[in-house]
């Protein structure tokens, strides 16, 4: 099965050494990381972990049963590109300067969508939030006007088909034995993978 | 298994609060949990950092029994024989740095064989982690990988709650190793006790998946319809402690079952339908007809590399229905066409209720044709040898007239082990225990101790070869200390013999470092006041048998073997397990 991009959104409980479990579950079959974030989520003490990686769809099923296996992780799904919608975020230090004379970064960040959040005399930061291609193509745009620094977050994602797991989530929150979810409902389909 | 443990068994499922309020330390809260949690036997070594609750453990001693073994990973193997021979959560003390380090064989062994363990170990003062304090190490880190749990306390006021959660998280669902890692200000600290809530929910675990009933269904129905079905079993069967449900099942529906490594003794020996072991050196049968039959139910078993040989080539005719709790091991390996989710416990007699009840006869006799087979080529060499030098297989055989598969036979890792396996009898389960996915050598002796103390009303035999038993042998001094009636068998071929097979079959006979040599076993066991004897002759076997199981007490029994013998049949790195060789 051939590899492709897919984005992995794991719960789980908000405790300290987690990440390490998450982690292990990729690197134990050699599996790189492109892009990690991680907040909590709507639910207190619950955390929301968004994870891209390329494999094939068997191996990242796999994975995703291992991670949902640990004990402090309380689901973890896997969407491709069209399943989901989402944004990475960077920021552009740029020299006052350079924008105040040449007119075509100011054309280049209309061009993208950025915004100012910081205006000195000396630099000035750009925000602009899109798809790694998007920002991939500023980045490069700006490089030749004297880009002085440059960062982008992890991948955050949300999946167009989910209706239930927010109402899940809360229920969590009573602390309570709660309904038990049906157990991998998601890997038998795809496309209701929020049905509980 | 006698009434006593049966009792103890089932005070521990209802594990009651206990309700005081009153000042304790720590340390006083983790003895406190273990007898809340009806814990009876602790293996463990202390150090350092685990000085207050071996300080509090002075006043426990009459209702706590603690083990002291001689290294910590004898220790946790101790933990882990305790707890398959006896059903029970095993639990282990150690010390920080390379106290909890040497943990860690035993840890990845009881993960990979679902062993519930329940590790505690000391660790530095709060305020000294993360500055390369003496005997600090990040054992939370290092344990990770191999643990179901692990967390780190640092306050003494968690501890209750940490260790309902450790024996919870211990025995629920798939069972596996939990280590709670307790610094040193937390096991002194005195907080208000407010008694122990044994813990019955997380909400982030789910132990057993939800039984769906389509799966049983279809499941029922692909075995109604199926002309070749073939049961495997695995320990699952043992862990969900459904021994009598499985005989209920393999009975109505009168299919042939497979046994595992891990699962042998869940169903007794000479039953009818047991047709033997599979996998690498297991019966011919059984491994020839998993290509043949036509729909292949696997219980409580993760179709391991070493059952299953090459996976492009494994019973790629058949319809597989896969019943396990862990709802990662589904498809895991195999792809299954029916994936029954849950315990087997609770599954067995719902399908149960649901298949006809048959005969196969024919079937059947395919798998005893083959094994005929199997004995003229194999076994009746290995039972009834015409060479002048005994084999590994006519010493069980010898074993099994003399316990009539009544004890408990522990082994080691190697050929031994798999003649073990392939010829001990066994009436009752949780009768065989042995390193199955892990294979550590070293496992047998301290494993060996720790299955007298889970049932010290049994026989237990443990089988280990000469070069295995150089890699724990110091826990003799636990023997000797504490007087565990283990039974040790040696057999000794002057080879670290499974590498040595192999050098012989794949490397065209370049024996690299597979030449052991060994001290005076006897002699050494004489230094530790266990009596035994060395014996060479065939005519010496049973009464030397005899002599070790008779004996009161510790006995060590050094069998010289041949040499160069070899375990056939044999499944080769690569092949088919149709592809199985005779020699």
């Amino acid at each position: 099965m051939s590899k492709q991009e897919f984005t992995l959104t794991i719960y789980t409980e908000n405790k300290v050494g987690i990440i390490g479990r998450i982690a292990i579950q990729f690197s134990r079959k050699k599996i790189n990381i492109e892009s990690i974030s991680g907040s909590p989520s709507e639910a207190s003490g619950i955390f929301r972990f968004t994870i891209v990686i390329n494999e094939s769809e068997e191996v990242v099923r796999k994975v995703c049963r291992q991670l949902e296996k640990q004990v402090d992780i309380l689901k973890a799904y896997f969407n491709r590109d069209e399943e989901i919608v989402w944004q990475e975020q960077a920021l552009f230090k740029v020299a006052t300067s350079k924008i105040a004379e040449q007119a075509s970064v100011e054309r280049l960040l209309r061009q993208y969508g950025a915004k100012a959040v910081v205006i000195r005399n000396d630099y000035t930061v750009f925000e602009t939030s899109g798809h790694s291609e998007e920002i991939d193509g500023l980045t490069e745009a700006l490089g030749s006007f004297g880009l002085i620094e440059f960062v982008r977050s992890g991948r955050i994602a949300i999946i167009k088909a989910s209706e239930g797991f927010h109402k899940k989530l809360k229920e969590f929150e009573s602390e309570e034995p709660v309904s038990e979810m049906v157990e991998n409902e998601f890997l038998d389909k795809q496309e209701k993978i929020f049905t509980m | 298994m006698n009434t006593l443990e049966t009792n103890k068994e089932s005070i521990i499922e209802t594990a009651e609060e206990t309700a005081v309020s009153t000042q304790l330390s720590g340390s006083q809260a983790v003895l406190e949990a273990l007898l809340a949690e009806n814990i009876d036997t602790v293996f463990g070594y202390p150090g350092g950092a685990i000085m207050p609750i071996y300080d509090a453990l002075y006043d426990y001693n009459d209702r706590l029994r603690h083990i002291l073994v001689r290294h910590e990973q004898g220790g946790i193997h101790a933990a882990q024989g305790y707890a398959r021979s006896s059903g029970r959560v095993g639990v282990v003390f150690a010390t920080s740095g390379p106290g909890a380090t040497n943990l860690v064989t035993g840890l990845a062994d009881a993960m990979i064989d679902s062993n519930p363990i329940v590790c505690i170990t000391g660790q530095v003062f709060a305020h000294l982690l993360g500055t390369d304090a003496f005997q600090e190490t990040d054992v939370i880190n290092i344990t990770t990988p191999v643990t179901k749990w692990n967390y780190q306390v640092t306050d003494a006021t968690e501890i209750p709650e940490a260790l309902a959660k450790a024996f919870y998280i211990a025995r629920s669902g798939r069972p596996g190793p939990v280590l709670i890692d307790i610094t040193k200000n937390a096991q002194i600290q005195l907080f208000d006790y407010l008694g122990y809530k044994p813990c019955h929910h997380i909400r982030s675990y789910r132990p057993k998946p939800v039984i769906r009933n389509e799966y049983i269904r279809q499941a029922a129905e692909l075995i109604n319809q199926a002309k070749k079905p073939f049961i495997l079993f695995g320990q699952g069967v043992i862990l969900g402690k459904a021994e009598k449900e499985f005989k209920d099942f393999i009975e109505k529906t009168g299919i042939p079952a497979a046994w595992t490594v891990m699962g042998l003794s869940a169903l007794a020996t000479d039953h009818s339908q047991n047709v033997g072991m599979l996998g690498m050196h297991g019966n011919y049968a059984p491994n020839v007809l998993t290509n043949e039959c036509d729909v292949l139910i696997a219980i409580g078993m993760r179709f391991d590399d070493r059952v299953t040989g090459r996976l492009d080539k494994y019973a790629k005719q058949a319809k597989i229905i896969h019943l396990d709790v862990d709802p990662a091991e589904i498809d895991k390996n195999v792809k299954a066409d029916v994936p029954v989710w849950g315990d087997c416990k609770e599954t067995l007699p719902m399908l149960t209720a649901l298949v006809e009840k048959k005969s196969h006869t024919e079937w059947l006799n395919k798998f005893r044709e083959l094994e005929k087979e199997e004995i003229k080529e194999v076994i009746q060499e290995e039972l009834n040898p015409t060479t002048d030098t005994m084999t590994m297989g006519e010493v069980i055989k010898s074993l099994n007239e003399l316990t009539n598969g009544d004890a408990i036979i522990v082994t080691d890792v190697g050929q031994h082990q798999m003649v073990a396996c392939r010829y001990a009898k066994f009436n009752q389960s949780k009768s065989n225990v042995t390193s199955g996915g892990l294979g550590t050598m070293g496992f047998g002796l301290p494993a060996a101790i720790g299955a007298w103390y889970g049932a010290p009303e049994r026989t237990v035999v443990a089988i280990i070869g000469d070069g295995g038993f150089q890699m724990t042998l110091q826990e003799l001094g636990t023997i000797m200390q504490f007087g565990a009636k283990v039974k040790i068998l040696i057999l000794n071929n002057q080879f670290l013999g499974m590498v040595r097979q192999w050098q012989q079959l794949f490397n065209d006979k370049r024996y690299s470092f597979v030449n052991i040599t060994s001290p005076d076993f006897v002699a050494v066991a004489k230094g530790y006041y266990i009596d035994g004897q060395r014996i060479n002759e065939r005519s010496q076997l049973k009464d030397a048998l005899k002599t070790m199981l008779d004996h009161d007490g510790s006995y060590l029994l050094e069998v010289m073997v041949g040499k160069e013998n070899n375990v056939f049949p044999m499944v080769a790195q690569g092949s088919s397990v149709s592809e199985i060789r005779l020699k």
